[in-house]
């Protein structure tokens, strides 16, 4: 099959020129921003401020996107499900990501917590705390050891379980077609490192990942659909990666045996969770509407009523109308040229959703996009292309051995 | 609201597998297929009788549409014009609070509205009578009817069924439309 898969060089240059320009962005970023100096939270003014929060919002949303590919694989394992084996590559290779982007996100966090930026993260300056009635009770579970300990562990984990499963498949094209017994036995071995993962993903992004992570830059505030909210932002824009990349590779005339069928099931994940990304989006919003606490309702006022309500809207109409509306019909599921753009707006549109959860915290009124957020999301996304270019080109891309290649190839919606 | 009586050759099968090739064979040969009846629904088999794509999914969008637009009017109606309440200090047209309502009638509009269609698309409902081919099609056999016309030879099509592995074939003449007329009560057929 296909042993050689050479990127083009039109992919290899879109790679070198986008982490060109992320990293002359970031250069930038510590030329005119400052990012060393030290600025009060919320004090809005300090540009340090803007280039933290900027790369906490872009590493922990690319990661937590790559992340969401094994989250994939997994559950799809687990449910022994047969139609996604022809594509199941392209999943794996957006996964061996996270070791890469988990280093830098947790370097970056890392800089942010132990580094005084307590204009990002309030809850990491003690004296503060200690004046705070509520800061003070979540003193247990918001302090820096905690978080680092917890971040690093997470991180490991994922990594490992994800290398886990990647490796039980790509040892499978090595040991050739298996028999009954052995198949059977390589499927529980997947099953078995899968729910591990599933049960520790469910701990970590289900969450508390994102407690830390994100909602502690509103530290005062809590919200119990938290979680949820950036799982299912994640996930859909996970699973649109993931059609990006069957749609490239289609398109190179790689991956055979995936047809509209299988594009079509990617789809129609896509069109799901951006619904369920809604409900969760509502859920939130609505309660606290209904119930105007205002220890609850400070969270939304800013992007509600204040200076970021065109990107809140923009939001809603980005990942949920767009969405619903372009997928509805199954024909659109099945179109490259459309599956691409909604794909695109899709990623787009969770990327803003990530930064109306931390700008609003950490800028407060100031916030706004700018040039500096895409040339950071730049990098991102160029480091992104280049991992997922490196696994692409140095395995084959259809798991052959796989019990249920068969079940895939026939596979019909 | 009879469909005029036609005559047909009825052939019958007991494996799916056997009536793949049979579907493909009889409309390459030319014979109009009226229908076939299943015990349960076999994958892919529309596609093989060449059947066209439902556009039931399109009925469903537009009932979707008329709840969400009767939800919206007859809400912001109620509550801002007939009677304004107060409650909780909330706007008089507090589109959150709709939310959950404006769903449930555009699930209910689209569901209820889809069944309703589909029943009237297969003259289904109650005290009304259609002609069963075989009753077997109910429990464990495939049952293809074919529609012949006045220059059909039929002894040719069951030679041919015969042929693409059919068990049991015969010719009838039966009822294409629907009757009133009730199934656990009378047992009499719309031609007797």
């Amino acid at each position: 099959m296909n042993h050689s898969f050479e990127l083009p060089g039109s992919y290899k240059k879109w790679t070198i020129g986008l982490i060109v320009v992320g990293l002359i962005t970031l250069l930038y970023g510590f030329i005119a921003y400052h990012p060393f100096e030290h600025a009060a939270h919320g004090a809005g003014a300090n540009a340090g401020t803007r280039f933290w929060s900027v790369l906490l919002q872009n590493s922990v949303f690319w990661l937590l996107i790559v992340n969401a590919s094994m989250f994939f694989i997994g559950v799809t394992t687990l449910a022994m499900g047969g139609w996604q084996v022809a594509l199941r590559r392209v999943p794996e290779a957006i996964s061996s990501v996270v070791p890469v982007l988990g280093i830098i996100c947790f370097l970056i966090l890392m800089t942010i917590v132990w580094g005084g930026h307590d204009d990002v993260y309030h809850w990491i300056n003690k004296d503060v705390v200690a004046g705070d009635k509520i800061l003070n009770g979540k003193k247990g579970f918001l302090n820096p050891v905690f978080f680092s300990v917890f971040s690093a562990v997470t991180i490991f984990i994922w990594w490992f379980l994800g290398q886990k499963l990647r490796s039980l498949s790509l040892e499978s094209d090595k040991t050739g077609p298996m028999d009954y017994e052995t198949g059977k036995k390589w499927i529980n071995k997947n099953i078995l490192w899968a729910s591990l993962f599933i049960v520790y993903f469910g701990l970590s992004v289900g969450s508390t990942i994102p407690w830390l992570w994100l909602m502690s830059v509103d530290a005062h505030w809590y919200s119990t659909m938290f979680s949820w909210y950036t799982f299912a932002s994640s996930f859909v824009s996970g699973m649109s990666l993931i059609a990006l990349f069957i749609v490239f590779l289609k398109n190179q005339g790689q991956l055979e045996y995936v047809t509209d069928e299988h594009l079509h099931d990617i789809g129609k994940f896509m069109f799901a969770f951006s619904i369920f990304w809604a409900y969760l989006w509502f859920s939130q919003y609505m309660l606290i509407w209904y119930a105007n606490i205002p220890e609850e309702t400070g969270y939304f006022k800013i992007r509600v009523q204040g200076p970021y309500r065109g990107i809140f809207f923009l939001n809603l109409v980005l990942n949920f109308l767009c969405p619903f509306l372009i997928l509805m019909k199954k024909s659109t599921k099945k179109n490259y040229t459309i599956i691409t753009f909604t794909a695109i707006l899709i990623i787009f549109g969770h990327w803003i959703d990530f930064w109306q959860m931390v700008m609003p915290g950490t800028l407060q009124g100031t916030g706004e996009l700018m040039p500096f957020e895409f040339g950071i999301a730049a990098l991102f996304v160029g480091v992104i292309m280049w991992r997922v270019g490196a696994f692409l080109s140095s395995h084959p891309l259809t798991v052959k051995n796989h019990p249920f290649l068969k079940e895939s190839m026939i596979h019909h919606t | 609201m009879a469909g005029g009586i036609k005559k047909f050759v009825v052939g019958c099968f007991d494996d799916e597998a056997v009536l793949f090739p049979a579907v493909k064979k009889v409309r390459r040969a030319g014979y109009k297929i009226h229908d076939v009846y299943t015990p349960f629904p076999v994958h892919g088999l529309d596609h093989a009788m060449g059947l066209r794509e439902t556009s039931i999914h399109t009925a469903g969008f537009i009932y979707g549409i008329a709840g969400t637009t009767t939800a919206l009017t007859t809400i912001s109606w109620i509550f801002t014009k007939d009677w304004p309440l107060n409650i909780g200090g909330k706007p008089h047209f507090a589109l959150p609070a709709w939310i959950p309502i404006t769903f449930e009638l555009t699930v209910l509009f689209a569901a209820v509205g889809m069944v309703l269609t589909f029943c009237y698309l297969c003259q289904l409902s109650p005290f009304i009578k259609k002609h069963h081919f075989h009753l077997r099609a109910t429990d464990d056999l495939f049952v293809m009817a074919i529609e012949c016309t006045d220059k059909t030879n039929d002894a040719e099509v069951q030679a041919f069924l015969q042929n693409a592995g059919a068990k049991e074939i015969n010719v009838q003449h039966a009822e294409t439309g629907w009757w009133i007329g009730r199934y656990d009560r009378e047992q009499k057929l719309y031609r007797d």
